[in-house]
């Protein structure tokens, strides 16, 4: 099988070494890449990262990447957001301040509750193994995985959107939390699929094989 | 139901995996990243390692083996031992380590845990801790692997560290480990019910039981297990049974 070209997005955020030897170790080629003309000729693009969102979208902007992913994603071509990466996908962020986000897929991110359901206190950021609910559609991103799985998270916000943009949930003190978004080519993963094990891998494999 | 984390640990010494008791009198066991894929495959949550006599000689060599297990597994690493700068911690995060344990370098200087949280946040920054009973019922945190006294109590020193920015706890009983005479529980839950992030038991697991024991009256959030995986006496499969079977929750692998 040829090797699929994988590019991830460079903006100084974030453990970007992870998230390229997960894709070598599936045989990919990988590639870091921070030009806008890079992005816009990209086959399979990964937007990472870790930190604050401001942080990050401000990032993007001095590195004029913004108007370029948004190009990128008209072509139809597949993207990938993971963690901070997946909540820049959304119109707006909340966190310190309000932010606009890529606005490539409608929804705000706003912090996880201070309390579970219960109203008592637990513990922020949600860190550790959360299982996947998945909504009604299994093709796409979960094929081959199994029924109940789980993977990793770290994070202290969390997209509020329309269930419809929901591939799969996880629950965190009582909330329901999305894990694994998705409008049209876009994709995006609150956790981490390069820490998440067998799961994580398959799921990285569906992003290259064209299962979307 | 607390969903409770299992953790290996890999004591590494130069290229090789090792086995102390009370953090000396070490044994070669083998390659740390045989060892490292076997734990992923059996499906452990996480790994640590930590480079045992690091602190000793002020340095640290584990990233090659960070680097070459990184690229092979892929779940959450902690690495601990010797360092002592941002430019040690920023290099093992590079390198592929997903968060760092630090001890000596916050006893000797505990502004080092907020600077560590303050540039790679505060769930990358894990407090480790090697504690001794004393005499007088309470507990002395060590470094240097387990040979030189800090003079600070356990308790406040973990309290101190968590306010400065500490995301998490390794606590390791320097009298219980490589013991298989089962937690120091008292030691865990002093600790648990007076911080909010998880805390890791570590040291001195000889049987399941003694796991239940320290989740049951310690309160542990996670456990770092380390001969009775290297040792083969117990199979990851079989210890997330008998935890699920005691009310406690573990990942669905």
């Amino acid at each position: 099988m040829k090797k699929k070209r994988i590019s991830i997005v460079d903006y100084g955020v974030g453990n970007l070494l992870s998230v390229s030897r997960a894709f070598s170790y599936l045989g990919q080629e990988t590639e870091l890449i921070s030009e806008p003309d890079k992005i816009e000729n990209a086959e399979y693009l990964v937007l990472p990262g870790v930190g604050a969102f401001p942080d990050g979208m401000r990032e993007l902007q001095s590195r004029n990447l913004v108007s370029a992913l948004c190009r990128y994603t008209r072509s139809n071509r597949p993207l990938l957001g993971i963690c901070l990466g997946m909540q820049m996908l959304f119109d707006m962020g909340t966190e310190h301040s309000e932010t606009r986000g890529l606005g490539l897929i409608p929804g705000q991110v706003v912090a996880i509750p201070q309390t579970n359901l219960s109203g008592e206190s637990h513990k922020i950021p949600h860190i550790g193994w959360g299982d996947l609910n998945f909504s009604a559609s299994t093709k796409n991103l979960s094929k081959n995985l199994p029924q109940a799985c789980s993977v990793y998270f770290v994070h202290s916000f969390m997209a509020a959107t329309d269930d419809s943009f929901v591939v799969a949930s996880t629950s965190y003190g009582g909330w329901k939390i999305a894990a694994l978004v998705n409008r049209a080519n876009v994709w995006g993963a609150q956790f981490h699929p390069e820490k998440s094990g067998q799961v994580g891998l398959e799921i990285l494999k569906n992003f290259f094989n064209d299962s979307l | 139901m607390p969903r409770i984390r299992l953790i290996a640990r890999l004591d590494i010494k130069g290229a090789n995996l090792i086995k102390g008791i009370n953090l000396e009198g070490l044994r070669v066991i083998g390659d740390p990243n045989v060892f490292a894929r076997k734990y992923d495959e059996a499906g452990i949550d996480e790994i640590i390692y930590m480079d045992s006599v690091a602190s000793l000689y002020g340095r640290n060599s584990l990233s090659a083996i960070v680097e070459k297990t990184t690229s092979e597994v892929f779940i959450p690493i902690t690495v601990g031992g010797g360092l002592r700068t941002l430019e040690d911690v920023q290099r093992t995060l590079r390198s592929g380590a997903d968060k760092v344990a630090i001890n000596t370098a916050a006893i000797r200087n505990p502004e080092f845990i907020t600077e560590v949280a303050n540039r790679f946040g505060s769930q990358a920054m894990v407090l480790s801790v090697e504690a001794k009973r004393t005499e007088r019922g309470n507990w002395e945190a060590y470094y240097n692997c387990g040979r030189e006294k800090s003079d600070r109590d356990v308790v406040e020193w973990v309290q101190e560290a968590v306010e400065r920015g500490a995301g998490e706890v390794l606590l390791t009983s320097v009298d219980r480990e490589g013991t298989r005479r089962g937690f120091d529980i008292e030691l865990v839950k002093a600790v648990t019910t007076k911080v909010r992030v998880p805390v890791i038991a570590s040291g001195g697991m000889g049987t399941i039981d003694h796991l239940i024991d320290v989740l049951n009256r310690g309160k542990a959030d996670a456990v770092a297990m380390a001969d009775i995986l290297h040792y083969n006496r117990e199979t990851t499969p079989n210890i997330r049974q008998r935890i699920k079977q005691s009310g406690f929750d573990v990942r669905t692998t």
